[in-house]
């Protein structure tokens, strides 16, 4: 279907000025509008196709014009005609749906990660540099945002109707989306999934900034510790060092440059190491043992917060080489803070 | 609006004609009579009782949910209040109006006498299931005498079984028990449709109101379980927390939607399948023609049945099922579009060279074709992944399945009801009165939800108690047409209620039907036949019915 731009446009300015349509605040939402437009236009040929055979045969064909009506079995070639034609024009909806959600639920690899906790009845934002927000996220414009979502309570759903956006936000797994804003200003993020009394005060809102804006914000809103130095604390203080210590005789394998490889386990399985694994291999580590390793780690269920797994998983992912656990062991013997390390910040 | 020329009604001359002496109502006496009955008749009425009295129960709780949707701030009522008003609602319509509605009513009292039988296969399992229905509702009455419930109609874990206080077992062992309702009622239609056709009633002349029920059937027999194991499961993980959904016991809260939506998806069409059947039985009687493509028609009902068992994971596209398993149940979700579309095009075409005459079952009818055509394009709509991430869990969702759910499926029962009530009751209803509610129910529908899908799109989500100011006009709207259909839905109660001490007359066939149940008294005898039928002719043959009739008059002559 191809619509020309001009009027494309005109379209799209008068629907957006009215109050009949949600804001286009993402690169995602034009072209959900798209398939959204495309889908109201052969719902209303539908909808006259239909509405004009049932009054055209009504009005045609009633009881004063013609009293005597007329057997007719069922014609095979008007059957396959309403048979094949709708079915094409679903499949062609099949395809673009589908081609659109692998757009909005593969998110570019240059995404800028934010960690969003859901919770009876707000929204928790935590930015890597350490800043967390309740009920409000900021963001910059033109650059891809994944979100990196799970609840801590019940079904919890995240929705940015001017963006275009939606994902279940579930307790015991991460679900990410991502989106690109393209205006400045401000917009609902809705919790879309019942989730008890409060359901419908779980609303916060987005404020999309401009780069140097965020950047202001950013420095603003710094509380000092960014997520990974958090974790590393959170690491120390656990006592996660006595075994994964990262030397030969250590109890735990090192953790140095385990995110994003290939694991092996005990039971011969082979594994890709990712937030959901660090954090499941966190919770209920005696079924994720690690090949060469006694199944010895305790569980850790109970005992930390989503926050807090956020935070160790984005400590261990800073991980890339043997030195960086050496010197959290060495800190935590000697009792002192862990010092600032540039370039943990995920970009 | 009186009758016209245009009307079809042969009405027995009304300053003779009297009700037969004889008929399953006054066949026996008492209220015992009725309450230990065999007689499917008289326990569709007791259906038809119930069912009614649930429904605006239900009613009511919509009307509150509506009134208190006028304003953003959450006024009328507290926010859990509100909740259990809306699981209230969903619970009561669902599983004690909708589910129930057209087979255990409508098809309770005519589908065994379109097929020739005296009565279903197992009348005691029959009586039965009604009594389940009614234990069934009791508690779920209980669970809102003693506070409600609160969570929604899915009860979705782990909030149901962990975060709420409310009577989350009591409704849940009710929904438990009026399923077992529904798969006697199932079973019941499948044995009978198999072994008691009378002779000669093979099964491409069924009457398509049968074909479609049959296909409902085996969702109910086949679903229900599932829906039943999943509430058990609920129930144990609540009280002794037996851990299968929840994931700090290493449960997956994923499972429950798979098992939930199993059932609930072909539950849909346990719903709208028996609707259809009306549907067929009520445009090819008013055009007094087959059904265009009769075999397409009684097939496509099957192969609805069939696909509905594959593609409940759409329930799911934004929880994080992976991306392929969605592209599968997308592709499997269009494909369940398709014979509905066949459907609508059959049921048009029923009326090309017919001899159309617009009796209120017919206003009706033709309300379901419209409001059925845009709930399934919506529904094209929501199968489509992508816009489903944008458009699933708000109002848009509400608008489409209530288009499906009330726009078909009360529509259908509607003209259903008025369809057989002289067969029922042996009288007719005022036929200004009741065409002017099935105006007034589409006109009052429209308004309705027609502003929900807006609303939906806009990004309001579903069960919200307060919502942003922005959303308001489209709400004023919806609630001022939910009092319009709200009138719609009364009328009826009250002229039929009317008609049953003074409407006119009946006669046995005031429609000119073929239905064998229209070749026997109004009211029927309780054994339906004196003598079992031969069926030599095919379903909606009304040629064989016009020559009949020459016959008669020639013997009488």
């Amino acid at each position: 279907m191809h619509i020309s731009p001009v009027l494309w446009q005109f379209l799209m300015k008068w629907l957006t000025s009215s109050a009949l349509f949600p804001r286009e605040a993402s690169t995602i939402a034009p072209q959900t509008d798209a398939l959204y437009f495309f889908l109201l236009l052969i719902t209303v040929i539908g909808l006259v196709l239909v509405g004009g055979l049932v009054f055209g045969f009504a009005i045609r064909y009633r009881q004063e014009k013609s009293p005597v009506a007329e057997q007719i079995e069922g014609s095979t070639l008007l059957e396959a005609t309403w048979t094949i034609i709708p079915l094409a024009l679903f499949l062609i909806c099949f395809v673009w749906g589908a081609l659109l959600y692998f757009r909005i639920y593969n998110p570019p690899t240059n995404a800028m990660n934010i960690y969003i906790v859901g919770k009876q009845w707000m929204w928790k934002a935590e930015h890597p540099g350490g800043q967390h927000e309740i009920n409000a996220l900021h963001v910059p414009m033109g650059q891809p945002i994944q979100l990196t979502m799970i609840s801590q309570d019940v079904f919890h759903s995240f929705s940015i109707p001017d963006f275009r956006v939606k994902r279940e936000v579930i307790p015991g797994r991460y679900s990410t989306v991502w989106f690109n804003a393209t205006t400045p200003g401000t917009y609902h993020i809705f919790c879309t999934q019942y989730c008890g009394t409060k359901h419908s005060g779980m609303i916060g809102e987005v404020t999309v900034l401009t780069p140097d804006d965020y950047k202001k914000w950013t420095e603003n809103s710094t509380s000092g510790m960014s997520l990974a130095q958090n974790g590393e604390r959170l690491f120390a203080s656990m006592g996660c060092n006595a075994c994964h210590s990262g030397s030969a005789a250590a109890r735990g394998p090192n953790l140095a440059g385990v995110f994003g490889s290939k694991l092996q386990l005990t039971n011969g399985s082979e594994v890709l190491v990712n937030d959901a694994y660090l954090r499941d291999a966190i919770l209920n580590p005696s079924q994720h043992v690690t090949a060469g390793f006694a199944p010895i780690m305790p569980t850790y269920q109970g005992q930390i917060s989503e926050e807090g797994l956020i935070d160790l998983v984005e400590y261990i992912k800073t991980l890339q080489t043997n030195y960086r656990v050496q010197q959290t062991l060495t800190t935590s013997e000697s009792n002192q803070a862990a010092p600032i390390t540039p370039g943990v910040v995920k970009p | 609006m009186s009758a016209t020329s245009s009307t079809i009604v042969n009405l027995p001359d009304q300053t003779t004609a009297t009700l037969p002496k004889r008929n399953y109502i006054n066949a026996e006496d008492g209220m015992l009579s009725w309450l230990l009955t065999g007689d499917h008749k008289r326990i569709a009425i007791l259906y038809l009782i119930s069912i009614t009295f649930f429904f605006f129960i239900g009613g009511a709780f919509a009307g509150l949910i509506r009134l208190e949707l006028l304003t953003p701030q959450p006024d009328l009522v507290a926010s859990d209040t509100y909740n259990k008003l809306f699981s209230m609602h969903g619970i009561v319509m669902i599983f004690l109006f909708l589910v129930p509605s057209v087979p255990a009513t409508i098809g309770n009292f005519v589908l065994p006498i379109m097929i020739g039988a005296k009565d279903l296969a197992f009348p005691k399992i029959n009586l039965l299931s009604w009594y389940l229905y009614w234990i069934g509702g009791l508690f779920t009455l209980a669970a809102l005498v003693l506070g409600g419930v609160d969570t929604g109609w899915t009860f979705t874990t782990p909030l149901s079984t962990h975060y709420l206080n409310t009577h989350v077992v009591t409704a849940g062992l009710g929904v438990f028990i009026i399923g077992f309702s529904s798969i006697f009622t199932g079973l019941n239609f499948i044995v009978t449709i198999h072994r008691m056709r009378a002779p000669g009633m093979t099964w491409f002349r069924l009457p398509l109101f049968v074909w479609s029920n049959y296909a409902a059937s085996i969702l109910m027999v086949l679903g229900t379980p599932v829906l039943a194991i999943t509430l058990v499961l609920v129930v144990l993980e609540r009280t002794i927390g037996i851990g299968v959904f929840d994931p700090t016991k290493g449960g997956d809260p994923l499972l429950f939607q798979h098992l939930f939506w199993f059932y609930s998806h072909p539950a849909v069409y346990i719903m709208i399948l028996p609707g259809m059947g009306v549907i067929s039985e009520v445009i090819s009687t008013f055009s007094r023609k087959r059904v265009f493509g009769y075999t397409a028609v009684a097939f496509s009902s099957v192969a609805i049945a069939l696909f509905a068992f594959f593609v409940w994971a759409h329930h799911m596209f934004i929880m994080g099922v992976s991306n392929y398993s969605a592209l599968v149940f997308s592709l499997l979700t269009m494909l369940v579009a398709v014979p509905s579309a066949i459907k609508v095009f059959n049921w048009s075409f029923t009326m090309q060279k017919g001899s159309v005459t617009f009796e209120t079952p017919m206003l009706y009818a033709f309300g379901f074709l419209g409001l059925f055509t845009i709930g399934g394009m919506t529904g094209v709509f929501l199968g489509s992944l992508g816009m489903d991430i944008h458009l699933t869990e708000t109002y848009f969702i509400v608008a489409h399945f209530h288009f499906v759910m009330v726009g078909g499926m009360l529509m259908a029962f509607l003209a259903g009801i008025h369809f057989w009530w002289p067969k029922m009751t042996g009288r007719m209803y005022p036929e200004s009165l009741s065409k002017l509610a099935a105006v007034t129910t589409f006109i009052g529908f429209n308004l309705t939800f027609l502003p929900q899908f807006v609303l939906g799109y806009l990004g309001m989500p579903r069960r919200y108690h307060a919502y942003p100011p922005e959303f308001q006009v489209l709400n004023v709207l919806s609630t001022a047409g939910a009092t319009v259909l709200g009138v719609g839905y009364l009328l009826p109660l009250l002229y039929l209620g009317w008609s049953l001490k003074y409407g006119a007359i009946a006669g046995n066939n005031p429609w000119q039907a073929t239905g064998l149940e229209w070749q026997i008294q109004s009211p029927p005898l309780t054994e339906n036949f004196i003598e079992t039928p031969v069926v030599d002719y095919e379903a909606y043959d009304y040629e064989w019915l016009a020559n009949k009739t020459q016959n008669e008059v020639t013997t009488v002559g």
